[in-house]
């Protein structure tokens, strides 16, 4: 059973038995360049992070913020696209392990072909798909090729969900589910983390899987708050914009593995 | 009428409901509010009264006589929505929509728009109604349709330029996704043309289907008969679904839907959804799709704003491949003509979108018996237009 060794069902194993939150950072692949992703990736795995996202570029990112839909520009302005970012993941293997888990807008799958895509990803070493316009109720035709290849579907649930909804995702969603802490976009302001942590720790009862939590967590504080109730902490846009910060005297490579060592060290139990 | 949509939303393999999590219960709530409004006597009784007494319905079914002459093919019937009241049909959807904003106590709408006709029949809606309107528009759509932005913000709706990706309706709807993402407890995407998620092609169909219903009537009482033929252009394609739906069972009537060619097909700049693009998902539906091998949209070109997208109706896709509805193309150039042909010969100024209608009209009515009856749809007037035809000629205003 090819699901039964996935990457990301066995970290959260390991991390529930040892107590800890997962860091899962989250980097735009090909932005700036589909190198740099990859120097980017082991920097992360080598700072502390125990999961990793890699948004597949689209040209009309509806679920993002001005941060990632930038990001998105510029990694296709690079010439980066879901086959090449697939590839990258294949030379990577060699030298990590981390669980690698694709953020990909539906129709970039649609273009190689749901059961293609799956069967490339899986090849490669890619662990696990989220996609931000695919609810439950449109992901047939790409979960049941998914199970067919050992490719991980990581559904969403926001604070809008109905309980019925949120019944359908816990049944469908394997490896963690995704709950988005906002009503809103990614990159926006998160204010309330009382109502977050009162959601989660429902979700979490109710659930008997992970959850990771993401959208507009951006410091190591917020970090540290949410690691307090939830199984993965998500950053994305915190980390896409320090990538992107001109007026840094570091390199990004160096700046992305230092802010990961302050979220790690903010999620130590 | 047709069994299309089924109860997923999808028109055979087309439609859908590709959204984010966090819409998914505002779309559930809008399908079952407009589930429950559809069957509502009371409902359809206001919304009938609102287009009589406000947008000024039944509009006219014209003879143009003059230009039946001058083509010398069919009888040419005008289907007059540059009538309506804000000069274009898109207002048909926006009562029924800011009726239904009412019912799910809802106090906000938000919008996008292209050529500016939706913005502005959202911004009259919305003073109508008492409600906030929020529109979005591409920057480069609010130099070309200046005219209509000042509309809109006398109408009292707030204006917001959308500067990202091609500056166009694409990039408004976009930007109305998140807008909607953030707000979607308190606020209504008053979507404005059959795309989207499941139920607005639906449901946008339905408001607009009385530009067929009256035209079926109408054509009746004038001819006795059915029409042989009706041409609309096709943006998303509200206005000419509203027209086609009603006769979509009757064999003998043919449909033309007009793409914008822009540049011409082989130059790749056009919005010519069905002559250069495949299925694909963007905005919430499966649809045919301008984009490149890996799934990126495409940019798309037509001298009209409200034709320039890159994606169609998903009603549409289905019927082009079922082939009841013939789609076609016609540049920049001849819609232009057609604009001006219009103005002379019948005195009527046509919006740069319906313009791409009579230039098809232009191209096969000479194939076609004298007595063949033709309807176009004249979905709006062209007062917003003359701005930027006139900076296009280099006259000075």
């Amino acid at each position: 059973m090819p699901t039964q060794s996935n990457r990301i069902i066995t970290t959260f194993e390991r991390l529930t038995a040892q107590g800890r939150t997962a860091l899962i950072p989250y980097i735009m692949a090909g932005d700036p360049s589909l190198a740099e992703t990859e120097t980017f990736v082991l920097a992360l795995d080598r700072a502390g992070a125990d999961l990793i996202e890699l948004g597949v570029p689209f040209s009309d990112p509806i679920a993002d913020g001005p941060i990632i839909q930038k990001a998105a520009e510029r990694a296709l302005q690079s010439g980066t696209s879901l086959i090449r970012i697939i590839d990258m993941v294949r030379q990577l293997r060699t030298r990590t392990s981390i669980p690698i888990i694709l953020m990909a807008y539906y129709n970039t799958i649609l273009a190689i072909g749901e059961e293609i895509f799956c069967r490339e990803a899986v090849a490669a070493g890619i662990d696990g798909v989220i996609v931000p316009d695919m609810p439950p109720e449109e992901a047939t035709i790409l979960d049941s090729a998914a199970q067919r290849h050992g490719l991980i579907v990581i559904f969403l649930l926001a604070p809008t969900s109905t309980n019925a909804r949120r019944r359908t995702v816990i049944a469908r969603t394997r490896g963690f589910i995704y709950y988005v802490s906002l009503t809103g976009i990614t990159g926006a302001q998160l204010d309330n983390l009382t109502e977050v942590q009162q959601n989660v720790r429902q979700l979490r009862r109710a659930a008997r899987k992970p959850v990771a939590v993401g959208f507009g967590i951006a410091t190591p504080e917020q970090a540290r708050i949410v690691g307090q109730f939830a199984d993965g902490v998500i950053i994305g846009s915190a980390l896409v914009r320090l990538i992107a910060d001109e007026q840094s005297p570091l390199p990004p490579v160096e700046r992305l593995a230092q802010f990961t060592k302050h979220l790690k060290a903010a999620l130590q139990p | 009428m047709a069994p299309y949509p089924n109860k997923r939303g999808r028109f055979g393999i087309y439609g859908g409901m590709y959204v984010p999590e966090t819409l998914m219960p505002a779309i559930q709530e809008l399908e079952r509010a407009y589930t429950a409004a559809r069957r509502d006597p009371e409902f359809q009784r206001e919304f009938r009264t609102c287009l009589a007494q406000y947008v000024g319905r039944p509009t006219p079914l014209y003879f143009a006589k003059r230009l039946t002459k001058t083509l010398g093919g069919p009888k040419i019937y005008l289907k007059r929505e540059d009538l309506c009241h804000t000069g274009a049909h898109k207002i048909n959807n926006t009562i029924g929509q800011a009726l239904l904003t009412r019912r799910m106590r809802k106090h906000r709408v938000i919008a996008e728009t292209g050529a500016g006709q939706h913005g502005v029949a959202v911004a009259t809606v919305a003073a109508m109604f008492g409600l906030k309107a929020e529109i979005y528009m591409g920057t480069e759509d609010m130099e070309r349709q200046a005219l209509n932005v000042f509309r809109m913000r006398l109408l009292g709706a707030t204006v917001t330029g959308v500067d990202a990706g091609s500056r166009t309706l694409k990039d408004a709807i976009s930007e109305a996704m998140r807008d909607w993402t953030t707000n979607v407890r308190t606020t209504h995407y008053l979507l404005g043309s059959v795309l989207g998620a499941h139920p607005y092609p639906m449901m946008i169909r339905d408001f607009q289907s009385v530009i067929g219903r009256e035209a079926r009537r109408q054509i009746l009482a004038a001819e006795g008969r059915l029409p042989d033929c009706l041409i609309a252009c096709v943006g998303g394609g509200s206005n000419s679904i509203g027209l086609f739906y009603p006769f979509l069972r009757d064999p003998t009537v043919a449909m033309i839907g007009v793409e914008a060619g822009g540049f011409g097909i082989a130059s790749g700049k056009h919005a010519a959804r069905f002559a250069g693009g495949r299925p694909g998902v963007l905005h919430g539906t499966m649809t045919y799709l301008l984009q490149n091998d890996h799934g990126q949209v495409s940019s798309t070109h037509s001298v009209s704003a409200g034709l320039d997208y890159p994606a169609v109706g998903p009603e549409h896709s289905f019927y082009h491949d079922l082939g009841r509805i013939q789609y076609t193309a016609v540049t920049d150039e001849e819609a232009l003509a057609a604009f001006d042909l219009l103005a002379r010969e019948e005195g009527i100024i046509p919006a740069l979108e319906s313009a791409h209608a009579v230039a098809e009209l232009v191209k096969v009515a000479p194939s076609m018996n004298k007595r063949d009856i033709v309807i176009v749809n004249l979905s709006g007037r062209g007062d917003k237009d003359v701005q930027q035809i006139a900076r296009m000629r280099g006259i000075p205003l």
